[in-house]
């Protein structure tokens, strides 16, 4: 089925923007969620204390959302527990091992034209979508 | 100061992951599928927030130092190399199977989808056996 959501999306998107903006003019961070949660585990002190803040604003967010009269989306799932674990282990070693993810290189890096990061997002967005064709359209599963 | 700074960041960032609905993988794996019934909303996203993100940088040239802390620290590496490539691989390959990346998994824990947390345990190990597959090198 197909939800293309225009209007959400660019507003979803600003604020994801926004965000970004206020971590780099505030603390002079780049807002990339797989370097913030790794980091959050490696440091301590004030370098860990800002990063635990930054989480878990990220993660309260769905209540903020609901507090605010927004509606929830219900996240599907369509994708088997097994399937889900390996995804897990793939994105948390390939994330640290490729510095960075949707957010780090996708958002941030190519706002900044890295070239790492226009590097980092053409590959992991041309893996991601040869592996959904062979989920979907080779093996069959939804 | 700081620690309210970081957690409008997150917060506003966990806010744009809601309401654009990449909380939802079935949304992320509809962008992911060109040969499918194609959802071009994640491209959006992206376009929604990358000017707003390039804005905040470009400020940022004009000052010599972020307004709550000492130095803008960049990511330092400017080369492209194999270990990079490899490791965007290997999280597109993860991120097509499921449809979480570690943002909107993390910003999706409270929705209660037990499968949000699954994911999300299974990719602090994966990060946990990087590190340690670093040292042990």
């Amino acid at each position: 089925m197909n939800h293309f959501t225009p209007v959400s999306a660019l507003l979803g998107g600003a604020l994801i923007g926004t965000a970004a903006l206020l971590s780099w003019l505030l603390l002079g961070r780049v807002a990339g969620i797989s370097g913030i949660l790794a980091g959050a585990a490696r440091t301590e002190g004030a370098e860990r204390h800002w990063r635990l803040a930054f989480l878990g604003g990220l993660v309260v967010a769905p209540v903020a959302y609901a507090l605010l009269g927004g509606t929830l989306p219900v996240p599907e799932v369509t994708r088997n527990p097994a399937m889900l674990v390996v995804a897990g282990l793939l994105v948390g070693f390939g994330t640290r091992m490729g510095s960075g993810c949707t957010s780090g290189h996708g958002v941030c890096g190519l706002a900044r034209l890295s070239p790492r990061s226009m590097a980092a997002t053409g590959v992991f967005m041309a893996s991601a979508m040869a592996t959904v064709f062979v989920t979907r359209h080779v093996l069959g599963l939804q | 100061m700081v620690m309210l700074a970081a957690a409008l960041a997150g917060l506003v960032f966990g806010l744009g992951l809601v309401v654009s609905a990449m909380v939802d993988p079935a949304k992320v794996l509809g962008f992911l599928d060109l040969a499918g019934d194609w959802d071009p909303s994640l491209i959006l996203v992206m376009a929604g927030a990358i000017p707003v993100a390039a804005l905040g940088f470009a400020l940022g040239r004009k000052r010599d130092r972020p307004l709550l802390a000492p130095d803008f620290q960049a990511p330092g590496a400017d080369r492209v190399d194999r270990r990079l490539l490899r490791g965007a691989a290997l999280f597109g390959a993860g991120w097509g199977l499921a449809g979480y990346c570690p943002g909107p998994a993390l910003a999706g824990l409270a929705l209660g989808a037990w499968q949000t947390w699954a994911f999300t345990a299974a990719m602090l190990v994966g990060m946990a056996a990087h590190e340690a597959w670093q040292s042990s090198r």
